[in-house]
């Protein structure tokens, strides 16, 4: 096949993408935009075994049937609860690959610029598009190829952090090493002086260099963000790996990668930056690590949580017309969205209005909890979000805040000194009743004392929200 | 305080505004309480029954009114009424501010607080003093039965051994509380409803009460009736045309028509025409309960019950809740009485009519020698309105102009600045780069500003599965590592393998993932 072909097949293969990221504008168009999205990387695969450059296409094919083995399973197997981690895990894949696929760049330009002029000339593939490239052309390649490998390095220890602080396997605080800043600043001028030592003489040295000054950033950014900044860290290394691509795509001369990699990187940058906005933060400060210290003294939290059992709660649901629910993390945790479920059908049975409150940044993923509440088929026209079902809080009679606490904490409101003041909140003690269910009297995910436990109109539900849940089942009639 | 309640002066009146029940509440208050010698009589309430209670009966309206330091009543005061105002005293009754400027003036400058029931906002803190609704929902009830009175049928089908009787249908026509309870009562009696209402939001409401919604065939920017307190407001022509175009296709069919259609401060929609009535079944029978603001059907006869040549009956009864006085009055008194309480915080017989309570504020209409009345908007908003509308309404339309002017102006600053600073960054990288670069460097520029575009408009619950969908696509990556697999040197050829490797674990794991995730999506 010629290259006119292979031409062809990407562009349509780029409007298949650009379909596919514009069909998840609604839950129903989504269903399909998931299938344009796997012909368009079929076709995108296929067109590139069999157009010019490439060689040894059996193996290829071996090897991507053995990977999407592997992914396959994983995929099907993984609890939609551990969902975050899996992307972060998958985002490392991505990065370590732009990070080979720029090495060999690297190699393949050395071996190229070492023959003589009548061997270029036999070359075929990646190596003739190399062979024929002015000595210019050849310095953009190595700056395109140094960004690809930088950021592709970032993406994969960043990812390899985050999907361990997900998964519960890397401390969640925000750590830094002494220097903070300073460290990720020097590293980064470390990779600038690499790029200009490269730029002049196209060794291999700086470049391994700038490989490991990319990876220690990569590792101590993501340390050094706070667990409840997650959603917008994952985001943003889709971001990046998306950028990585692109970046790789510059220095192969492919067109399609380069679409791609920057529709990848332009979403998961509008993606953070929503969910910044949402949480009422700045881009930057969440980028560059985590919750600032408070300013000022916080306020003293007064009163007491008092505690209630399950016939207690039972009790005021029944009675209840209007029920808000408020999912967060720990429900993903007790992997109580069943019986949410199931409790919302029974209440919905019985005539009473249920609706469920979703914060923006609620659970560890945007959209974490609506992904989860319908897997449990909870139907999604009475999932709510904050903007819309803020205002019904006064003329609720419960409210159930089911293991969330940060987007429910009315000190984001009350008090300026808090580290989450401003931030936009589910004004939950504002119904009649609030029901808290939670494991125990700890903090939570940001560390930070919530007021709502004390209010008096709530009333702590404690213990697994699974079991919680599942026992007030038999109690609702 | 002393709070007195005189005989209603209206003809054909039986309400009062206190019963024994709630002058015995009122006097937990820390109140005292008075009545004129035989107001309840109508409404099933004799003296001895409130002397029982505890209340003081006065035998003359003109003591009563002297006497008392608060009157609480039923009907809009007469002019005598007004005149026995003095300084300090309190009215509580119905008083039509709206319509009534020249008793308001009256009463402020005699340097009397007058409360209007009718003025009591719709916030949830407030619907125990609702008069409107409580009243409303008699009016709804009492027109099924009336209707049911006039009617020559039964409202439920049956079949019997002396033969098959067709199920009667209704239509109600405004979902207001007085629909709403018309809806009811036609429902519980075995009708077939109807309801319609300009306020598609209220169709649940309808559906809840077991009725039919009856949808036009109308695309209009949906009014959200929060914004109006709850109320319905002016619909536009093309609106009320394909209304009265469904009403026409109704009117053969339907047995019963019950109009509530009221807009505040207005003279009542004409819904039902003349030429619908015509087309009605002989025996039908109309109820209107705008009467009082001239009527949904024009030929309503105010206060009246008329049979019209075809045999349509319509009536124009305007005192559905005074013939229910008992009901009406213990409702009412109640209203009365949580209106009492707010107004005593201390429940110790002190009134503190503080003006900073919406609730008080709203219904007070005169006070401290002021007309005060049509109050400000109240703090809290009458029902939550849905958010996207709040603000704008709120602003006039200059200030609307100027401020989407400005919105647009600093919108066009920016995108115009962006777009500068933009272009004179391609054209410096034009300037040095060679031109296969630059090749690349456009469809980039092009792929980041199509990703933005489109990337707004996903919504906000797809945001995980678009993050795995765009984990799968960023797997793209696999073209540079299939590409180089070709080459001569083993190293390269290992580090593309791997990269192939890994690449195809994302392809197929990210996809699967996005489809189990949106295979969960489902409306209920």
């Amino acid at each position: 096949m010629d290259y006119g072909f292979t031409t062809a097949a990407y562009v349509v293969a780029a409007i298949l993408f650009i379909l596919s990221l514009g069909g998840l504008s609604g839950q129903e168009s989504a269903k399909r935009a998931v299938w344009y999205g796997i012909a368009g990387m079929a076709l995108a695969v296929v067109a590139t075994l069999i157009g010019p450059g490439s060689g040894l296409w059996f193996l290829s094919a071996v090897l991507i049937a053995g990977g999407g083995t592997i992914g396959y399973f994983v995929a099907q197997r993984v609890q939609m609860t551990e969902m975050p981690q899996l992307v972060a895990a998958m985002h490392s894949l991505v990065g370590l690959a732009a990070v080979f696929v720029g090495f060999n760049a690297h190699i393949e330009l050395n071996n190229v610029l070492a023959m003589a002029h009548d061997e270029r000339e036999a070359l075929e593939g990646f190596a003739a598009l190399l062979a024929h490239k002015t000595p210019v052309e050849q310095s953009i390649l190595r700056v395109e190829l140094f960004l690809g490998i930088f950021i592709g390095a970032v993406t994969f220890t960043g990812s390899i952090i985050a999907y361990g602080k997900l998964a519960g396997k890397v401390d969640t605080a925000a750590k830094k090493l002494p220097g903070g800043h300073v460290l990720n600043a020097s590293a980064a001028a470390i990779s600038l002086l690499c790029l200009i030592w490269y730029f002049n003489t196209g060794g291999f040295l700086p470049l391994a260099l700038m490989t490991l000054a990319a990876l220690f950033i990569g590792y101590h950014l993501i340390m050094g963000i706070g667990g409840a900044d997650m959603p917008v860290v994952v985001s943003m290394l889709n971001s990046y790996s998306g950028w990585a691509a692109a970046a790789i795509g510059f220095s192969l001369g492919n067109d399609l990668l380069i679409v791609v990699g920057a529709l990848v990187g332009s979403s998961g940058a509008i993606l953070s930056y929503i969910m910044c906005k949402a949480m009422n933060r700045s881009f930057i400060s969440v980028i560059l690590g985590g919750f600032g210290g408070p300013a000022g003294e916080q306020m003293a939290v007064e009163g007491e949580q008092v505690a209630i059992d399950v016939d207690g709660v039972a009790t005021a649901l029944n009675e209840a017309d209007s029920i808000i629910i408020i999912p967060g993390y720990g429900m993903a945790v007790a992997q109580a969205q069943q019986a949410v479920s199931e409790l919302t059908s029974k209440l919905r049975a019985k005539g009473k209005t249920v609706r469920f409150a979703i914060h923006p940044v609620a659970g560890r993923l945007p959209g974490h909890m609506n992904v989860l509440l319908a897997e449990a088929r909870v139907p999604y026209d009475i999932v709510m979000e904050m903007d819309e079902i803020n205002e019904d809080f006064p003329d609720t009679d419960v409210a159930i805040v089911i293991g969330s606490n940060d987007i429910v904490n009315p000190a984001a409101q009350e008090d300026p000194n808090s580290p989450i003041a401003g931030m936009p909140v589910l004004e939950c003690w504002k119904a009649k009743q609030v029901f808290v269910s939670k494991r125990g009297q700890g903090t939570g995910y940001s560390g930070i004392e919530n007021p709502l436990f004390y209010k008096e109109n709530t009333r702590m539900f404690y213990g697994d929200a699974k079991d919680s849940v599942s026992s007030l089942l038999p109690k609702i009639d | 305080m002393k709070i007195g309640t005189p005989k209603e002066v209206l003809e054909g009146e039986n309400r009062v505004a206190m019963t024994p029940d709630s002058a015995q509440q009122l006097q937990k208050l820390g109140h005292s309480c008075a009545i004129e010698a035989g107001a309840g009589e109508r409404a099933g309430f004799s003296d001895a029954a409130y002397k029982e209670a505890g209340v003081e009966i006065i035998k003359t309206a003109a003591a009563l009114w002297k006497e008392c330091d608060i009157v609480a009543k039923v009907r809009i005061p007469t002019d005598t009424e007004v005149k026995r105002l003095r300084e300090g005293q309190t009215l509580i009754s119905f008083f039509n501010p709206g319509g009534n400027e020249k008793q308001l003036k009256m009463a402020a400058d005699k340097g009397a607080t007058v409360i209007a029931m009718e003025m009591v906002p719709r916030i949830s803190r407030a619907q125990k003093m609702d008069a409107l609704s409580s009243m409303a929902n008699i009016a709804g009830y009492r027109a099924v039965i009336e209707a049911g009175n006039n009617f020559g049928r039964f409202f439920t089908g049956q079949i019997t051994a002396a033969g098959k009787v067709p199920p009667a249908k209704v239509l109600v026509v405004g979902a207001g509380v007085a629909g709403l309870a018309a809806i009811g009562t036609s429902t519980s009696l075995g009708a077939i409803t109807y309801a319609f209402d300009v306020r598609p939001e209220v169709a649940e409401q309808v559906e809840s009460m077991g009725a039919e919604f009856v949808y036009l065939d109308f695309e209009e920017e949906a009014k959200d009736g929060a914004a109006t307190g709850g109320y319905a407001s002016v619909s536009s022509p093309e609106f009320r045309e394909a209304q009265l175009a469904k009403f026409r296709e109704l009117a053969p069919e339907v047995d019963i028509v019950i109009t509530t259609a009221l807009i505040p401060n207005r003279e009542a929609p004409e819904l039902w025409t003349e030429d619908m009535v015509a087309s009605m079944k002989r025996g039908s029978v109309i109820v209107d309960l705008a009467a009082e603001k001239g009527g949904n059907c024009k030929l309503t006869v105010m206060d009246e019950k008329i049979v019209t040549d075809n045999g349509v009956t319509i009536i124009g009864y305007t005192d559905f809740p005074s013939r229910m006085a008992t009901q009406a009055s213990t409702l009412y008194a109640t209203n009365i009485r949580h209106m009492m309480a707010d107004l005593t915080p201390g429940k110790d017989g002190v009134v503190n009519h503080d003006m900073e309570d919406d609730v008080i504020r709203g219904a007070t209409v005169t006070h401290d020698h002021a007309v005060t009345f049509p109050p400000p908007p109240p703090k809290v908003a009458a029902i939550a309105a849905q958010p996207k509308k709040e603000a704008p309404k709120e602003l006039t339309a200059e200030e609307k102009r100027a401020k989407e002017m400005a919105a647009f102006k600093a919108q066009t600053k920016n995108q115009v600045t962006l777009l500068v600073v933009g272009a004179v960054l391609l054209l410096g990288v034009g300037l040095v780069a060679p031109a296969s670069f630059m090749q690349h460097f456009i469809v980039f520029v092009l792929a980041v500003f199509v990703g933005f575009q489109v990337i707004w408009n996903v919504s906000h619950s797809l945001h995980t599965p678009l993050m795995a969908v765009t984990n799968a696509i960023s797997s793209i990556i696999i073209l540079g590592a299939l590409m180089q697999i070709g080459s001569g040197s083993f190293l390269v050829i290992l580090l593309a393998a791997l990269s192939v490797f890994m690449a195809g674990i994302n392809i197929f794991g990210g996809f699967m993932v996005t489809r189990r995730m949106l295979a969960m999506f489902q409306k209920s």
